[in-house]
């Protein structure tokens, strides 16, 4: 077992050696109208060889939070406030701060990323082989030829057919589960701890999407890397993750084990999330109910706690004044942000500040 | 409880922050919204405000310029500018003059040199009496905007060219050719391009790979030569009138081709919208769809190209006018005006005849800055 | 590819011809024929033509025939005899006497100031869109709409000015007065290349301003695409990231921008040799066009229109073996 320092020690059980820990990130976009708060105040952290999905409606920061890990949010994007901190071999590097060489040094080696839509995602000019090749020479001294070596049987790896005639096509050439396929081998190819991988499979074919997500699976299974998977896809995440975050408006609103979270949920939000979800095979008819409201305009962030507008359990003059912190250790390893579950404390202090 | 491999009712791809849903964006016009983009554009809206105050020249030229264009002094050739200067101390009031003009002869060359005399003061007021016009070839009248307080003084505010006319009257009549001939001549183009654009693009196949092909054609062959051939086809006797008509279709003959690529490509990725193949599924006729749909939605983009277009074309009058083969004089265009500035001797002496130079400069300049802020808000709910 | 080329090469070939007609046509366009013009000049000069003469002259030019038979006559006589007509207006010399030496230094000035064009105006592009709304990105961005404003003629006139104002000469001409006619030599070429520099930067400031601006665009539009993000999820350092990816797509449309800033250089060309009087085509053209003297303006408007559109096609073959996505498609339809 892998001694741990008490720093990166969070959850009790089972002993865990974080490789990445966010703390209290804010990410933000300064546009012509305002300010739009992608991530606000998000506290993530993945243990090795662990798969942590990361799951929310459109626009709710998700993938904007997974690029901030490697700092490769654009203009008029910029990481405010907060941590993220990467193990190194020599400790850990805070990627908010770090310099540009260290950075460039994380990413790619430490930590991988897999993005949505593979076409765009790789150049048209170079061939696949080069491109891979790229990836590996970035990282170590290796010679034009082992990197091309290293290129075949890694698509070898991934399930691409004949990879020593394909290492020489352009991506043009290929369809776009192979070139998801090419992706993943890119991002593997220097054996990183951690594997982001932002929404894999959603330009995707369903059958197609089926066999990416069991190659990640498999390759995660193999080679003992830790998986951010960024989806909206409930059903992804539950087949693919131990734990799971649910995020929105750029909070992580609940986060456990992915039989806990999915079994019974906590927070409002999740329930709703999940009874917007048609139920295969349990046989009920019940109707699918999407979640109340529309997400508000991204400048115009409701007070309190950002669900409020569009809860079922709305406490006026607490949930749209108070914003909830994550409750941790309710009987189970996890998060919660949600009034709901601070009712003790909350009346206690409410009794004391009334006059 | 969920179970594997199902595919909940997917909401959208995730999108970038700055792309998402903007509700003031979806409830405005279109054209409200280029409006609103063009707006942040500084210069492109200081360059309308100079394109719209240039065009009210054309329009008032008459009045605007302080003598005719066959007003002449032979005895006053290449006369310098003069600087317009204010008397505080006289009893009535503000009064403003310029220095008169001192004539000397050259020992050597006999030439005819003027000074700007300071003890000579001629008088300047606004809404002179001068020479008489009818504005707008209708109503005859005789006061200009401002010039010499007597109708015998001679004022060159911007000096006089070789017949001792004044060089800015010059300029501001002259811009009503330079600046129509741009507007007829991308009227005429836009036509053309419009027509064969739009059926090369709505049409496709056989029309299509015809038209392009003619346009790849004229697009080929050098500009400027061309013209300069076409031109000299244009008969020596034909008068201004006749002249200008002739340029103005050389020009927008072989002008229309870069507008019909533009129509074209628009009616190409028109074509595939799904607003139109809903419009077509409802029933709508070709000339329907054609109008009520596609042009709506591409005029944005052909406003933007046209005006881009204008200033081409301005500059194409005044470079054929300036190597003496557009219009000639007696007509006055910027051009023309330049024509006498050819001789590096003549610009010795008499530099400001590089000011109608200017005027073509910044009237380009303003119509490129505008063009330009309109492509860049021509498709309003594109980032 | 093979196939490519030959389709490429015959469709030029129809272009070409197309050219031809249309240079013809333009030779054709006065009013009165050629032999009429040239006997009304002679005439002028006090000179007579027999009758036997004209005869002559109209049947070497097929006057007595059909547009398509005289046509046929003198494309014929271009292609297989390289006898292009001749020039009335300077006592009837064979153009092709004229204009070759002429074409040559035309097309030298044009190449010169295209690689000029490239090299100013390549690194500056790259340079305001990475630094984008940078003070130098704003220069760069006046100096375009600068560029794209001033009328080439103007710009030299207010440079010839300039010399004869604060230098006592003016920079026209090619040549020193001391080498105009002087054998070529080491200093003949050093002295054409003082000689050169400024026209080439006359003509060179519009296109090289609408490509900067071009540049630009091209940049901004691949910089922020998910390949330059996933690349730099790999670790790839800035600068080598964007000289691999985004400047090597941004250069897709540079290479087809040969097709049309050859013909406005030829037309920059041609209109500041005039004034810079520079013994290249435009001065000729323009003594052609002023004296009518059809053939001479034909044959201009067919060398320079031939030039371009092989122009044209080598820009397009260097696009294909550029863009492997151009090629593929060359290769698979």
């Amino acid at each position: 077992m892998p001694t741990t320092e008490a720093s990166w020690e969070r959850q009790q059980t089972p002993p865990r050696q974080n490789i990445l820990e966010i703390e209290g990130l804010h990410t933000q976009f300064e546009l012509d109208d305002g300010v739009v708060q992608a991530v606000s105040g998000v506290d993530l952290a993945i243990a090795r060889g662990e798969v942590l999905a990361v799951v929310g409606e459109s626009g709710c920061g998700k993938s904007v939070m997974a690029r901030s890990v490697l700092r490769l949010v654009d203009r008029p994007g910029r990481i405010t406030g907060g941590q993220i901190r990467v193990r190194t071999d020599d400790g850990a590097a805070d990627m908010v701060s770090a310099a540009p060489e260290t950075v460039r040094e994380v990413r790619g080696k430490r930590v991988a990323m897999v993005f949505q839509e593979p076409m765009s995602s790789m150049s048209p000019m170079h061939t696949i082989g080069n491109q891979i090749g790229e990836a590996i020479r970035l990282h170590e001294r290796v010679t034009k030829a082992e990197a091309r070596a290293r290129a075949v049987e890694l698509l070898g790896r991934v399930g691409i057919p004949a990879p020593e005639r394909r290492v020489d096509e352009y991506p043009f050439q290929m369809s776009g589960g192979m070139l998801q396929r090419v992706m993943i081998a890119m991002a593997l190819s220097c054996g990183p701890q951690l594997l982001i991988a932002d929404e894999p499979t959603t330009a995707l074919d369903v059958t197609t999407q089926a066999q990416i997500l069991d190659l990640l699976r498999g390759l995660q299974e193999e080679t003992g890397m830790a998986v951010m998977l960024i989806t909206h896809d409930l059903g992804v995440a539950a087949q693919m993750a131990d734990r799971v975050a649910v995020m929105y408006l750029g909070t992580v609103v609940e986060e456990g084990r992915v039989e806990d979270v999915f079994r019974a949920p906590r927070h409002p939000y999740t329930t709703a999330l999940l009874r917007s979800v048609p139920k295969l095979g349990s046989g009920s008819r019940e109707r699918l109910r999407p979640v109340r409201g529309m997400v508000p305009h991204s400048y115009r962030r409701p007070s309190g706690c950002p669900f409020h507008p569009r809860c079922d359990e709305f406490m006026a003059g607490r949930c749209d004044v108070t914003v909830p912190e994550p409750l941790r250790d309710q009987g189970r390893p996890g998060a919660v942000s949600c009034l709901l579950y601070e009712e003790h404390e909350e009346h206690e202090e409410h009794e004391e500040t009334t006059p | 409880m969920l179970t594997r491999n199902h595919k909940p009712a997917a909401p959208p791809a995730e999108a970038d922050p700055e792309l998402e849903f903007d509700a003031a964006a979806a409830r405005s016009s279109p054209w409200r919204l280029v409006w609103r983009k063009f707006r942040k554009h500084k210069l492109a809206v200081a360059g309308a405000v100079v394109v719209l105050l240039a065009y009210v020249v054309v329009v008032f030229a008459e009045f605007l310029a302080p003598t005719s264009t066959s007003t002449s002094d032979s005895t006053l050739t290449y006369a310098p500018p003069q600087m317009v200067k204010v008397d505080l101390s006289w009893s009535d009031g503000l009064q403003m003059y310029v220095n008169g003009y001192r004539t000397e002869r050259d020992p050597e060359t006999f030439e005819q040199i003027h000074t700007l005399d300071p003890d000579l003061r001629v008088p300047l007021r606004f809404l002179p009496r001068g020479d008489s016009y009818e504005m707008w070839g209708i109503i005859p009248w005789d006061r200009h905007l401002f010039g010499a307080a007597h109708a015998k003084d001679k004022v060159f505010l911007l000096g006089s060219d070789r017949q001792g006319r004044d060089l800015l009257s010059l300029i501001i009549q002259g811009s009503r050719v330079s600046l129509s001939i741009g507007l007829i001549g991308v009227a005429v183009s836009f036509l053309l391009g419009l027509l064969f654009g739009g059926v090369s693009g709505y049409y496709g196949g056989a029309p299509d790979t015809l038209i392009q092909r003619v346009i790849e054609f004229l697009m080929a062959i050098p500009t400027l030569p061309l013209w300069l051939s076409l031109s000299a086809a244009v008969p020596a006797d034909w008068g201004p009138m006749m002249r200008y008509f002739a340029i103005t279709t050389i020009l927008s003959v072989l002008g229309w081709t870069g507008l019909a690529r533009v129509v074209r490509g628009r009616f190409l990725s028109l074509r595939e919208e799904d607003f139109v193949t809903a419009a077509r599924l409802d029933g709508c006729g070709r000339i329907r769809i054609i109008f009520r749909h596609m042009v709506p939605s591409m005029s944005s983009h052909v406003i933007a190209s046209l005006t881009m277009a204008v200033p081409a074309m301005i500059l194409g009058e005044t470079a054929m006018s300036f190597l003496g083969l557009g219009l000639q004089s007696p007509a006055v265009s910027w051009g023309v005006l330049l024509q006498e500035a050819q001789n590096v001797r003549t610009l010795e002496t008499a530099p400001w005849l590089l000011i109608p130079g200017v005027a073509v400069f910044v009237t380009v300049l303003a119509m490129n800055f505008v063009g330009d802020g309109l492509r860049d808000s021509a498709d309003p709910y594109k980032q | 590819m093979l196939s490519f080329l030959s389709r490429r090469v015959m469709w030029m070939v129809v272009t070409l011809w197309a050219v031809s007609l249309a240079s013809f046509f333009i030779i054709s366009l006065p009013p009165g024929d050629y032999v009429s013009t040239l006997q009304a000049e002679a005439e002028s000069r006090g000179e007579m033509m027999s009758d036997s003469q004209l005869s002559a002259l109209r049947s070497r030019y097929g006057l007595d025939q059909s547009f398509l038979a005289q046509y046929w006559k003198w494309i014929s006589n271009i292609v297989f005899h390289g006898d292009f007509g001749q020039a009335f207006a300077w006592n009837s010399r064979p153009v092709s006497d004229l204009i070759w030496d002429r074409v040559g230094l035309s097309f030298f000035l044009s190449v010169s100031t295209l690689l000029f064009i490239w090299a100013i105006a390549f690194p500056i592009g790259i340079f305001s869109a990475v630094r984008q709304y940078s003070p130098g990105d704003y220069l760069a961005t006046f100096f375009g709409f600068f560029g794209m404003a001033v009328p080439e003629f103007l710009l030299a006139l207010v440079f010839m000015w300039a010399g004869m104002r604060f230098f006592g000469t003016s920079p026209g001409g090619l040549f020193s007065p001391e080498y105009q006619d002087a054998a070529w030599n080491l200093g003949k070429v050093l002295d054409m290349g003082a000689h050169l520099w400024l026209p080439i930067v006359i003509i060179g400031l519009s296109g090289t301003a609408g490509l900067i601006r071009i540049t630009r665009a091209n940049l901004l539009d691949e910089l922020y695409k998910p390949y330059v993000v996933a690349a730099r999820a790999r670790g790839m350092p800035e600068w080598k990231l964007l000289l691999k990816y985004p400047v090597r797509m941004s250069m897709s449309p540079f290479f087809s921008t040969v097709g049309w800033l050859l013909p406005g250089l030829i037309s920059g060309e041609t209109i500041i040799s005039i004034v810079m009087s520079l013994p290249t085509t435009g001065p000729l053209l323009l003594s052609g066009v002023e004296n009518q003297d059809m053939y001479l303006v034909g044959s201009f408007v067919l060398i320079l229109s031939t030039l371009t559109v092989i122009g044209t096609l080598i820009s397009d073959l260097a696009l294909a073996w550029w863009d492997p996505r151009i090629r593929h498609r060359y290769e698979g339809g």
